[in-house]
């Protein structure tokens, strides 16, 4: 009888870019939630939110970009396709949430609708990159 | 260098979107083409340079020197009935950003105004000769906050703060203020998106004329924010008390009262970020009650989309303003002309011209004539005073304010080389009277 031994917690990804991971997924979503309100209230305040939420969804999604890239050359003995489905996903994020944030620029109702369906891309793909960073997108028995 | 990085960039990437502008729109009724704007704003930034031995071009039959140098912002003039002359220096503002784009749009425009700090003050110039050097120099009156619009009234001479309609009492060659100002009525401050309070008084002395500009270039601040904002207030000299004179002019900087008539003229600057050639900046006689566009519709009723919910009822009353002095142009100064400014230039008004930001490419930058017939704007527009951008495209000095010396001069105020130029008709340096 061979006993497998597995250790109890198998840590997925770095917790720190577990972090930055977090930034796209929460605040693209909010970005989003908030577009929906300035849609429906007419109340500028919705967008200078989304704005910012925006921004700050950027910033972690660009560290995220940076550590998939790294990880992506670093690990590339097996299994290219789900790393590779996870930068491309954090890539179309990014460029999106970015071209997102230039519409988000303009004044007052000029965002609109352009940056509504834009907010809604990007959280679907923060969704997306979550959920296969989350999931783990290399293979263990590399480590 | 960071400066040189930013301007590069922008450069870089607008060069694909901006063309080259369309014929001038001047006049009654200028071409308004189709809202556009890419997913960057227009921005071309003219940077400071210096003047070295150049001066301004002006016409045939004038000639241009400096009177008065290394001021504190310089923004409106007045000229005093003894030929002495105020300065207002300030710069208010500091409307906070609400979005990244706001932190970043400020420092780029920033690149394109003067290091110096606004003086908060009314500097009083004196040629006492007559010759046309103004040798003395003093300060009338210090503290005050970001003063713009200027008036003397029956011996009463009114500041416009940015924040405080103010009044000093005014004696023929008095150097000094006697006396802290006295306030005549608060005005609207809160953020002060737009913060020169332009003024101008009635002949008579009842009545002055306050220009509020708007909080926002178009609402993006909410409506909340343009409570009494882009319009013109009337304010009882004696009590106070003000109305809403006429409204949705979304930034009157300068106001002027036609010497015949009595009529009340503006010029305003219209809205940005929706092309090169829109929205044209303009001059306008001002009529008592009258709505102007401003967010819902510009030159008259044509909508705009991005001021929102819209207001078509409003609209339907808006009113077309007189005449189209083209798009981004900056009009701040505004003042009628006399005889004094020989026969081709006696009827009309001048117009100084701050200068684009965001257009390519740039315009204004300059000071210009508008000659008037029959009480109505007519022709195009005449440079009267050029050669503020150099061919590189970087900005020596940048027109503000406008006056009339009744001794044959215009006064053009430069609150980027910090200076007031005076333009004089050859040969009527005359004694002040």
């Amino acid at each position: 009888m061979f006993t497998e031994v597995t250790p109890a917690y198998v840590r997925l990804i770095h917790p720190i870019h577990a972090m930055f991971l977090a930034f796209p997924l929460a605040l693209f979503v909010a970005a989003l939630l908030s577009d929906i309100a300035y849609f429906n209230t007419f109340h500028v305040q919705w967008s200078n939110f989304s704005s910012w939420l925006i921004a700050g969804g950027l910033v972690g999604n660009g560290f995220a970009l940076l550590w998939a890239l790294v990880d992506l050359i670093r690990f590339r003995r097996s299994g290219i396709a789900l790393p590779l489905a996870y930068v491309a996903a954090l890539l179309a994020s990014f460029v999106l949430g970015f071209i997102n944030a230039l519409v988000h620029a303009k004044d007052a109702w000029a965002v609109m609708p352009t940056g509504l369906y834009l907010s809604i891309a990007v959280a679907l793909l923060g969704l997306v990159g979550a959920w296969i960073g989350y999931s783990g997108y290399r293979s263990v028995e590399e480590r | 260098m960071r400066r040189t990085f930013m301007l590069a960039a922008c450069a870089v990437v607008l060069a694909g979107c901006s063309d080259v502008g369309e014929p001038p729109q001047y006049g009654s009724d200028p071409n308004l083409p189709e809202p556009r704007r890419g997913l960057l704003p227009d921005m071309r930034i003219a940077l400071p340079a210096q003047w070295g031995d150049e001066l301004p071009t002006v016409p045939a039959g004038f000639t241009i020197h400096p009177i008065a140098t290394d001021l504190a912002v310089p923004r409106q003039i007045l000229v005093l009935p003894n030929g002495d002359i105020l300065v207002a220096e300030g710069s208010g503002g500091g409307a906070p950003s609400l979005r990244p784009k706001d932190v970043i749009a400020n420092h780029i425009k920033a690149l394109g105004k003067t290091d110096k700090k606004g003086g908060n003050r009314l500097t009083l110039l004196r040629d006492a000769e007559g010759d046309g050097t103004y040798e003395m120099r003093g300060i009338f009156a210090d503290g005050l906050n970001a003063p713009y619009g200027l008036a003397l009234v029956n011996g009463v001479l009114y500041v416009a703060n940015q924040d405080a309609l103010v009044r000093f009492d005014y004696q023929d060659g008095q150097t000094e203020a006697s006396g802290p100002p006295v306030k005549v009525t608060d005005l609207p401050s809160a953020i002060n998106h737009h913060w020169t309070k332009a003024l101008t008084a009635s002949a008579d002395g009842r009545f002055l004329y306050v220009g509020i500009g708007s909080n926002s270039n178009i609402t993006e601040r909410g409506l909340d924010a343009e409570l009494d904002r882009a319009m013109v207030w009337q304010v009882d000299a004696q009590s106070g008390a003000h109305k809403p004179y006429a409204t949705g002019l979304r930034n009157p900087t300068a106001l002027a009262i036609q010497p015949d008539t009595g009529q009340l003229w503006a010029v305003v600057n219209e809205r940005d970020e929706i092309g090169p050639d829109l929205v044209p900046d303009y001059l306008t006689s001002v009529r008592e009650g009258g709505f102007y566009g401003w967010p819902y519709s510009y030159w008259g009723q044509t909508v705009d989309v991005r001021a929102q919910p819209q207001k078509p009822d409003l609209v339907a009353t808006a009113l077309t303003p007189d005449y189209s002095l083209g798009s981004h142009v900056a009009a701040l100064g505004l003042a009628f002309s006399s005889p004094v400014m020989g026969p081709q230039w006696a009827d009309g008004v001048f117009v100084g011209e701050h200068g684009s930001w965001n257009r390519t490419p740039p315009s204004g930058y300059k000071v210009v004539f508008v000659r008037v017939q029959g009480g109505k704007p007519a022709g195009e527009p005449i440079d009267f005073a050029t050669g503020f951008l150099t061919e590189d495209g970087n900005a020596r000095g940048r027109p503000v304010g406008v006056a009339v010396d009744p001794r044959g001069a215009l006064i053009v105020a430069d609150d980027l080389a910090n200076t007031i130029w005076r333009i004089t008709r050859d040969g009527s340096v005359a004694p002040a009277g």
